[in-house]
């Protein structure tokens, strides 16, 4: 008899990523994507965000069901508090981006997946966006990611997985780097 | 028009070391060079520059290091003299000044045409460098006029500067050589700092380039490596070709150099940095850490460990045109010129497609470009196996060519 290795599985798919990763190198524009959410108002500070349809892979693509987001401030502010603020919601793609990125690094490298827990914190200054002190920026002046991860891995690998994620996110990327916005009015 | 058996294009150390293999083998050759010898070895490096490997490292096929100083490093000078040496000891057919405009197949075999002539020839060897131009990017069209912008091929010494402060862009070799230099001459330099690959000069007494050889770290091969788009892309190391001397970001930090992110834009006139400076240092110290793990296996026992990069809190944007800038040297790398090659191996980016060294292409070779069959196909020490093999490889091709030649014959 023989005893086989139970398999490491996170539940991410590494082939079908690495598959895709072969396929861009023949057919580069099926790499070209677009992501795309519609905003509605709704009353003071709440708005109802969607989200149901990107591009990608060369054609129109579509969620499994249309995801709706309430947008809002908390009574603190005056309102209504439908919903999270929107710098929450940035902190909610970080923690979801990078965890994702956890997970697929973790099996790549063969490496099970136990718990994963981050607590994410930003710390911003009311000044700025209440246009109270010019010399003070709107957004964040800092972000603090602290992952607690319990898997079949040494320290130091578990602090490279965590290097690798954030080398690899799109949302990391998209915070820590300038982005050209475009916002018209039709 | 003349003909040849091979025409190798360039008559830097891949190209010498290719001829050197030829000319063992009787395989009749030319070594075509725009220049001479050594070229850019003369005319792109800065006063300062040293090999970042040691003098007992320069090797070549059929040549060693006979000097007096084999811990010592080559300066830019001592190495276009050793490479014209080699040349002359090796007899190679060098034709200089002679600059190839295009390379065609044509006839089972290439055209090779040169503002001296045409060649033929069923073979031709690629060795004009994978560091041909620097590669500046298209970021830099926005840098205000009144700012001077230079890069490592053209920046000679602190001298040439306009008075006030530097922005480096890049921390490989290049970049943080070129910090340290400019901030030794009282001059303020921020380093602009995306992933780069830390290295100390001294490991457990030695050369880390000792332990690296000496382990077999350096000959690990391109068929070997799990990711090889990521391998032929490793910056180059943090060294300086100094005795003793380290130049990784604590080294800089702790002598005054302003450390920022990567450069990631340029609005109105402001440089902005990346926020992602604690992560690439972080994978950088990983990485090195694992790097002395391997050593530590192959030697035994554990050596010393680095202390984790310091990055206390950095700039995000700097103002270009407040005047506290006057020059940014784009230490950003470099990239082949093979503008001239009209043969149908390259990919949509414009890159050579080879498995190393060897193209689609029947008799098409490439020599000398980064991790091309070998870790160590970037340092001049990697020339001699990436040549010996090319030139079996090319052999066993006009051999399989003369004996088609001799069955269509008979």
């Amino acid at each position: 008899m023989t005893t086989t290795e139970s398999p490491v599985d996170n539940g991410v798919n590494v082939e079908a990523l690495l598959g895709v990763r072969d396929a861009l190198a023949d057919t580069p524009d099926i790499a070209k994507f677009q992501w795309r959410s519609t905003v509605s108002w709704v009353n003071g500070t709440h708005s109802r965000s969607d989200v149901e349809t990107f591009y990608g892979f060369g054609d129109e693509q579509q969620h499994h069901t249309t995801f709706s987001y309430d947008i809002d401030h908390p009574l603190q502010f005056a309102a209504q508090d439908k919903g999270v603020t929107p710098v929450e919601v940035v902190l909610v793609a970080l923690g979801g981006c990078l965890t994702a990125g956890v997970a697929a690094v973790a099996q790549q490298r063969s490496i099970q997946l136990r718990s994963v827990r981050a607590t994410l914190s930003a710390e911003m200054d009311l000044h700025g966006i209440l246009g109270a002190d010019p010399d003070i920026r709107n957004g964040f002046s800092g972000i603090t990611v602290s992952y607690q991860i319990d898997a079949d891995a040494t320290a130091e690998e578990i602090r490279a997985l965590v290097a690798q994620s954030q080398k690899r996110s799109a949302v990391y990327d998209i915070i820590t780097n300038p982005t050209n916005v475009t916002v018209k009015v039709n | 028009m003349p003909s040849t058996t091979t025409v190798i294009v360039g008559a830097g150390h891949c190209g010498l070391a290719i001829s050197h293999c030829l000319a063992a083998r009787s395989i009749d050759h030319v070594v075509l060079e725009r220049a001479e010898v050594a070229n850019s070895w003369r005319t792109q490096r800065w006063d300062s520059l040293r090999l970042l490997t040691p003098n007992w490292m320069t090797r070549l096929p059929g040549y060693g290091y006979r000097g007096d100083d084999p811990d010592g490093y080559l300066s830019a000078r001592e190495v276009a003299a050793m490479l014209e040496d080699y040349a002359d000891t090796s007899a190679a057919p060098v034709l200089t000044s002679t600059t190839v405009t295009s390379v065609r197949a044509a006839g089972g075999g290439y055209l090779v045409r040169t503002d001296q002539g045409i060649w033929r020839a069923p073979t031709v060897v690629l060795a004009s460098g994978a560091a041909t131009v620097p590669a500046v990017p298209a970021l830099a069209r926005l840098v205000p006029a009144e700012i001077t912008s230079v890069t490592p091929a053209g920046y000679r010494n602190p001298g040439d500067l306009p008075p006030g402060g530097v922005l480096v862009v890049g921390a490989s070799a290049s970049g943080v050589q070129l910090a340290d230099e400019l901030h030794r001459s009282g001059r303020a330099v921020t380093l602009a700092v995306g992933e780069h690959v830390r290295m100390p000069r001294t490991y457990r007494g030695r050369d880390i380039l000792w332990w690296l050889d000496a382990s077999g770290v350096l000959d690990q091969r391109y068929d070997e490596v799990d990711d090889l788009v990521r391998a032929r892309n490793v910056p180059s190391m943090q060294l300086v070709g100094s005795p003793g001397r380290t130049v990784d970001l604590n080294a800089l930090s702790s002598a005054g150099v302003r450390l920022a992110g990567r450069l990631a834009g340029i609005q109105d006139g402001v440089a902005q940095f990346s926020g992602s400076l604690p992560n690439v240092c972080m994978l950088a110290d990983l990485k090195l850490g694992r790097l002395l793990n391997t050593v530590d296996a192959w030697a035994g026992a554990a050596g010393e460990r680095f202390a984790p990069t310091v990055v206390r809190s950095t700039p995000l944007g700097l103002d270009l045109r407040s005047g506290e800038i006057s020059t940014i040297v784009w230490a950003t790398g470099y990239r082949p010129d093979l503008s001239w090659l009209d043969v149908p191996v390259l990919d949509r980016k414009g890159r050579v497609v080879h498995d190393g060294g060897v193209t689609a292409c029947p008799g098409l070779y490439l020599i000398g470009m980064p991790f091309l069959r070998r870790r160590k196909s970037s340092l001049i020490d990697g020339a001699a196996d990436d040549a010996a093999e090319l030139t079996t490889h090319l052999a066993g091709y006009l051999d399989a060519l003369a004996g088609r030649r001799e069955r269509s014959a008979s």
